[in-house]
């Protein structure tokens, strides 16, 4: 066939990307030695096959035979026929080095590798070295075809001069609708070679009582005067094989064409085919071995980066075409907003490039829960569920560490020792499932035992010996729980064998943290603790609400938001010298004003600013006194740690519109800071020199 | 890189030097990535009187240092007309404000003297070396180590 | 009527060759990868016929015929192999999968579009 110049472009491309395959393929092999790898096998012999295969299209004669024969050695190592052993490996890559200098042949017009001769041969002995190819070749063929073939019709008649009659028969079976065949298309294909005479017989249908629905019983019989060979019929029929009954007889010449039965006409659609119950064994494989590439993890923040600021470039040029005081319907601005929603499509898909499952770090869990049983003597069955949700990659590498604290501590604090369980009526192997999933833009992931659950009289106590909490304070016993996570809840007496680490879950709560994320915990008696993790997708961008703190655009996270107030002078109640709280839905909360906890002058007028509503993890709340509030907008994050440092109460930093930086408030570390005790020491300022 | 644009002798070293108030300072030409007009700051909460503040150069965040402020010269009012330094110091970027980018110099290892005992002892900390020049003028060498804000400032 | 095709190969060659054969003739030939995305692409390009190459990563061509004629919507279509193996075996192991035919490759862009249409009965 002619194949179109442009193809033969694409089909070096392609082989290019074979040989690559094959090589790639054949150093695995070498490497694991006698004991291939079935699937690379698999790879490598699809890359060798369809080298073979578009070398045919072009007519590329060399190629088409070198890689034939190649393939053949492979076709039979995949049969399991004929041993891989390190002697074919080794010809194996010098027939890649061949077929790699073919293809450049091909290419380039340049004449056959010398070294053609010598693989040919080498491939042909290891080929023989398998079954012989009559061996393997399936008995199966077109033969069975149950044609008649009348004495006077020589078997390899050239076209007969003059037109002929054939009747033809044609029962199906079956099968040929499971194949996908349908006899009105092999019967019009009939009827298009010459002048048809077709009748249904329906003698073959049963009673209804005896109908069996998934035979058909149709059949039919077509008497054709045509001028075309034989062999054009039998064609017809070619991909029928043993799914239909046919019979093609040629009538001599002179019988008269009335001689045929009972011209009935057709009265019956034919019965319905029923399909084959499916089977899915085919074979499914795993994945190839290249169709992914590496990326250096730089390039692609690089890109994030890149993206970035072109998705804040297009705000300044939004900002700039406002000022100009063009129309929203003018032709600049339809572009611009055509401009910001494939940015926002692009930011996206390339922050989709950063998204791995979190399979591995969930597999490390089941080492880390068997580990934890051996030094506690309980048993556990870690339950994964979800572990190919998709997270950014950054998140996936700093929830290891968390989550193999929280492992330890259910296996250690939830879990009850067998013996316990027993007592308790429930089985002695307990379970905790971690499971993850998306929802609502964010990633859930779930850790839950079928433990005891808190024991709060036991987890107050501590808390007091501690000084975290005063005897007469009065607690919800979700208070009690969130003690859980204070700093200096956990020490070194209260640890047992396995928790001889120091660490507590104040330090989970802050490492999710860091991430954008929350943790919260749920438990009830007897019947275990559920401890929720909720991260970001991304730790790129942050959905924010701008607002105004003094003369100072700042961003606060909408995850932290949960309303914003305009207060009335009334709402606001002064304590002490300088506390206020602000009265809503009959609860006092505390105020806290922005300005002052980020050192700007204070705010004086309370009710004419603004207060957002705040909750933190633990469900402390408060209201953050700003100046104004403007708009919600998606804000890429950028890093205030990477050239400068920590700075108490900001998250990180972003970029508007105008080109300015604005700092992201982080509510949560102001809330810890900020509620307990008054702002005044930071101690997480930058520090400068020792000299400074 | 096959081909090198400048070939420094192995006694010599170009710097960039830069006017802050009425005295002359100089940093490796090495470290210097860019040079720009000053631009507006976001401020920095809790940063020491010489930051600042922020600025975008690209997509990163980048604080800028007050040089005449760290240096104990006084705390500079900046204008358009003032530059900021863009130096990558380790993997630290920071933009150094100063008054003017004078001039850029080629300076004999022989040509560095060390900073006489009797230099201010507030300054003293932030210079390595003094360089007279021809002209009369004399060059103090930035220690950026001093003169940069520390980035590990958690856990401290 | 235009016919609906939905053709499936690995070989970003063969893919080419095939909507170089049959767009001239009038057939919207909608291309896939491989198994996974051909089955992917079948409620979309809601084909009257598929043409599937064997040898494929992901999920093979045996897989592909099953899986197509184990779906409420495109059981009963045509579904063509293509490919370079004319081995008895691969041809009965088509056929048990439910293969309607098959086309040997290199094809002969004549023979393919008359293939087509006498399984369609065009």
């Amino acid at each position: 066939m002619a194949a179109p110049d442009a193809l033969r472009a694409t089909f070096f491309e392609e082989c290019e990307d074979l040989l690559s395959r094959l090589s790639e393929g054949l150093d695995q092999m070498a490497k694991t030695g006698t004991t291939p790898d079935i699937e690379t096998l698999h790879a490598v012999f699809r890359a060798v096959h369809s080298i073979k295969g578009g070398a045919a299209a072009f007519g590329l004669t060399a190629l088409v035979e070198f890689a034939h024969v190649f393939e053949t050695v492979l076709d039979l190592m995949r049969a399991g026929a004929l041993p891989l052993s390190a002697p074919a490996v080794q010809t194996m890559v010098r027939a890649s080095d061949v077929l790699s200098d073919l293809v450049a042949a091909a290419q380039d017009g340049g004449s056959d590798p010398p070294q053609m001769a010598a693989l040919f041969l080498e491939l042909d002995l290891l080929a023989e070295q398998g079954p012989s190819a009559d061996e393997t070749e399936d008995t199966f063929d077109f033969q069975p075809l149950p044609i008649l073939i009348p004495e006077s019709d020589a078997i390899d008649t050239p076209a007969p001069p003059a037109e002929a009659a054939f009747v033809i028969t044609l029962a199906p079976l079956a099968e040929l609708y499971a194949h996908g065949h349908e006899p009105g298309a092999l019967l019009r294909a009939l009827a298009r070679l010459g002048r048809a005479e077709l009748t249904a017989d329906i003698d073959a249908i049963p009673p209804l009582a005896d109908l069996v629905l998934s035979r058909p019983h149709l059949r039919w019989r077509m008497r054709l005067s045509t001028a075309v060979p034989r062999e054009d019929i039998d064609s017809v029929f070619d991909f029928v094989g043993e799914d239909a009954e046919v019979s093609v007889t040629c009538l001599p010449a002179e019988l008269p064409t009335l001689a045929e039965k009972q011209p009935r006409p057709p009265q019956l659609a034919p019965a319905l085919p029923l399909r084959p119950v499916p089977d899915l064994g085919g074979t499914v494989a795993s994945l190839p071995m290249s169709t992914t590439i590496r990326v250096d993890l730089d390039r692609v923040d690089r890109l994030i980066n890149q993206i970035g600021e072109l998705v804040i470039l297009e705000a300044v040029l939004a900002q700039a075409v406002s000022n100009a005081g063009l129309r929203d319907d003018s032709d600049l601005a339809t572009s611009l907003a055509g401009i910001r929603q494939l940015a926002a499509s692009i930011q996206e898909s390339v922050l989709s490039i950063r998204a791995q499952p979190l399979k591995p770090v969930f597999q490390r869990m089941q080492r880390i829960a068997r580990e934890a049983c051996d030094a506690t003597g309980k048993q556990v069955r870690l339950v994964m569920i979800g572990d190919t949700t998709e997270v950014d990659k950054t998140v996936i590498e700093r929830l290891a560490d968390p989550l193999t604290h929280m492992i330890r501590n259910s296996v250690d604090h939830g879990i009850e020792p067998p013996a316990q369980r027993a007592a308790l009526g429930k089985p002695p192997t307990g379970v905790i499932t971690l499971s993850a999933a998306h929802r609502s833009g964010r990633v859930i992931i779930e850790l839950s035992d079928d433990g005891g659950g808190i024991d709060r009289a036991r987890v107050r106590a501590i808390a007091e010996t501690r000084g975290l909490v005063t005897p007469e304070a009065v607690m919800t016993p979700a208070d009690i729980d969130n003690l859980l996570f204070l700093p200096g809840f956990s020490s070194k007496e209260e640890a047992s064998a396995l928790s001889g680490r120091g660490v507590g879950l104040d330090v989970v709560r802050r490492e999710i943290q860091s991430l954008g994320g929350r943790v919260t915990l749920q438990s009830s008696p007897c019947q275990g603790t559920t401890f929720t993790i909720a991260l970001p997708l991304t730790l790129a961008v942050l959905d924010g609400m701008l607002i105004s703190v003094g003369r100072e655009t700042m961003v606060l996270p909408l995850s932290a938001i949960v309303e914003t107030i305009r207060p009335s002078s009334a709402q606001i109640h002064l304590l002490g010298q300088t506390g206020r709280l602000v009265a809503n839905r009959g609860e006092l909360v505390p105020i806290i004003d922005l300005a002052e906890c980020f050192g700007f002058a204070p705010i004086d007028d309370m009710d004419r600013s603004v207060l957002i509503m705040v909750e933190s993890d633990s469900g402390r709340r408060a209201a953050l006194a700003a100046t104004s509030i403007h708009d919600q907008r998606q804000v890429v994050i950028k890093s205030l740690e990477q050239n400068y440092g920590t700075v108490h109460g900001i998250a990180a930093a972003t970029i508007l519109g105008d080109g300015r930086i604005a700092l992201i408030i982080d509510p949560e570390e102001i809330l810890r800071t900020t509620a307990v005790d008054p702002p005044a020491p930071f101690p997480s300022a930058p520090r400068l020199s020792a000299h400074g | 890189m096959r081909q090198m644009m400048l070939q420094n002798t192995a006694d010599q070293n170009d710097v960039v030097a830069l006017r802050i108030g009425d005295q002359d300072y100089c940093i490796d030409i090495d470290v210097v990535r860019e040079i720009r007009g000053w631009s507006p700051t976001t401020v920095l909460p809790h940063a020491p009187a010489h930051v600042t503040g922020v600025i975008n150069l690209r997509g990163a965040v980048v604080a800028v240092v007050d040089l005449a402020a760290r240096l104990g010269l006084g705390k500079t009012t900046a204008t358009p007309r003032h530059v900021i330094v863009i130096v990558a110091f380790g993997a630290q970027t920071v933009g150094l404000l100063a008054d003017v980018v004078s001039d850029i110099l080629g300076v004999d290892d022989a040509a560095m003297q060390p900073v006489p005992d009797l230099a201010a002892d507030g300054m003293r900390a932030f210079i390595t070396n003094v360089i007279p020049l021809e002209d009369g003028r004399m060059l103090r060498k930035l220690d950026l180590s001093k003169v940069l804000p520390n980035r590990s400032a958690e856990g401290a | 009527m235009t016919i609906r095709i939905l053709a499936i190969d690995d070989s970003p060659t063969m893919r080419g060759l095939v909507a170089a054969a049959l767009e001239p003739a009038g057939f919207a030939v909608h291309l896939a990868e491989d198994g996974v995305d051909g089955l992917a692409s079948l409620p979309a390009a809601d084909p009257h016929l598929v043409i599937t190459d064997i040898n494929m990563p992901r999920l093979d061509g045996f897989g592909v015929i099953k899986a197509v004629r184990a779906s409420d919507s495109h059981g009963s279509i045509p579904i063509l192999v293509l490919t370079t193996e004319s081995g008895q075996d691969l041809k009965h192991r088509a056929r048990s999968a439910g293969a309607t035919g098959w086309i040997v490759k290199p094809f002969d862009e004549n023979r393919l579009i008359d293939t087509i249409n006498r399984v369609l009965g065009l």
